[in-house]
């Protein structure tokens, strides 16, 4: 089971809590994940990404235990603390101030 | 009920404020979606309890929202604006071609009759339709068509913010872009053209009489006229009584022409409204004091009204769809600030008062009469 933590605004979005479980088929890559939490919460379907592109949008960001991995390719495979549940796989909103 | 249902979007949220038909007092209810952009919510005519909202930041992109219980509940639907084949590319600032990439759904007009069709109107500007109550949606390309690679940015982005359906004929539509100018359809939707003789931008283009690429803020027309037209152009007060073939200036003695929205009065045709700004430098109004001008005259000859407004030290300003009227026996004007306030008339602008101060600041404003 993979834990993702979701920010705030697609919390309320997606009416959960701070954290969902994905149940992943086949290899469990940064795309794969990304693909399983839309088909799970549909309302989250152009928040993350761009529909058909699937482009990342450019104020989020995807964090694996310590690592940014926004900028990798979906075909990247996901750290073991990941696969296994031990860390969360991270969607984050860039900050904001002022 | 019988009474009045503003819905009031904003920087923060949206806010909906209801009150019976005499107007003294409301409920404010919200903020809905909290901390997203509100750029516009409407009603359908067919159906007041069905609420369309456009919700977006620039962190999560766009959504729609749907209420089939006049907002107390919401629901997300699609979301998913593409254009129709290859978008390809408008002018940009550099006068270079850009190609046309979705930013965000500026305006949302809901069909006279039919509760589930609904126009959008985006940046970059284009024209959208759903006929499943905003679960799909499907441009609308011959308005692109119209001369869309000359069309450019303002510095509020190109955005398609003004949608006016003709209660007299379904096929035709008025829309307006900035900067692009406003657009007329005769045949639903397939067809566009500009209509922007008469417009002169001598500050903004080489060429002040262009066909397109001027910045027409906002445009209203009463329904039982819907031939006459009124415009706030960037600088400018128009006005058309052909249904947009031509234009002639009406901002006679305005303190400024420079403003954002418009309205007519729910019962007096020639009975306008605008909010002079004191420039486009200065997007706040002239003096300090925050007055609606009204014309009975249909234009040129305009009266302050300033009974309960601010006469001092007032710097907000009031955006293109941020002023809305009810159809009330005695008309209701409405309008909301970027300072958060919304302010109401019962008395067709003679006075006002503020229903609420301290909103995030305002974006749009609009009326719904419930009978």
């Amino acid at each position: 089971m993979i834990r993702v933590t979701l920010p705030y605004h697609l919390r309320t979005l997606a009416r959960v809590s701070k954290e969902v479980e994905l149940q992943v088929d086949g290899l469990a890559t940064l795309g794969a994940v990304l693909d399983t939490l839309e088909a799970q919460y549909p309302v989250l379907r152009g928040t993350i990404r761009d529909h058909v592109t699937h482009e990342r949008r450019p104020f989020l960001r995807f964090f694996a235990c310590g690592e940014d991995l926004s900028l990798d390719p979906p075909d990247t495979r996901l750290p073991e603390a990941i696969l296994t549940g031990v860390e969360s796989f991270r969607i984050v909103g860039a900050m904001a101030g002022g | 009920m019988n009474g009045v249902r503003i819905l009031v979007g904003t920087r923060k949220g949206a806010f909906i404020l209801t009150s019976d038909a005499r107007r003294e007092r409301w409920d404010i209810n919200g903020p809905y979606f909290a901390g997203w952009e509100i750029y516009h919510m409407n009603g359908s005519p067919a159906d007041p309890d069905r609420l369309y909202a456009s919700q977006s930041t620039g962190w999560f992109g766009q959504l729609i929202q749907r209420s089939n219980d006049g907002g107390q509940t919401w629901e997300p639907v699609g979301n998913q604006f593409a254009y129709d084949g290859v978008p390809g590319t408008h002018q940009w600032y550099d006068g270079t071609q850009h190609p046309w990439e979705f930013k965000r759904v500026w305006s949302l007009a809901p069909s006279l009759t039919d509760p589930d069709t609904v126009y959008a109107g985006v940046e970059d500007a284009a024209m959208f339709r759903s006929t499943d109550g905003g679960q799909t949606w499907q441009e609308l390309p011959g308005l692109r068509a119209a001369k869309g690679h000359l069309w450019s940015p303002g510095a509020g982005g190109m955005c398609l913010h003004t949608i006016i359906l003709d209660p007299s004929d379904p096929q035709r539509m008025f829309i307006a872009i900035s900067a692009a100018g406003a657009f007329r359809t005769d045949d639903g939707g397939q067809a566009w053209r500009p209509v922007n003789n008469g417009l002169k931008s001598n500050f903004e283009l080489p060429d002040p009489s262009a066909e397109v690429g001027h910045c027409v803020h906002n445009i209203a027309m009463h329904p039982a006229r819907p031939g006459v037209l009124f415009m706030q152009k960037h600088w400018d007060v128009m006005r058309s009584d052909d249904a947009g073939d031509s234009w002639r200036e009406v901002s006679g003695n305005l303190p400024s022409d420079f403003g954002f929205p418009i309205a007519v009065h729910a019962h007096e045709p020639e009975t306008i409204y605008v909010v002079p700004i004191k420039s486009d430098s200065e997007h706040f109004p002239p003096d300090g004091k925050l007055r609606v001008y009204r014309s009975r005259t249909g234009g040129n000859e305009w009266e302050a009204l300033t009974k309960g407004l601010p006469q001092r030290d007032c710097y907000v300003n009031v955006l293109r769809s941020a002023l809305a009227v009810d159809s009330l026996d005695s008309c209701g004007i409405y309008f909301g600030t970027t300072g958060g306030q919304v302010y109401a008339s019962a008395d067709s602008g003679d006075s006002w008062t503020p229903i609420v101060h301290d909103l995030p600041a305002v974006l749009s404003v609009e009326v719904q009469t419930l009978l």
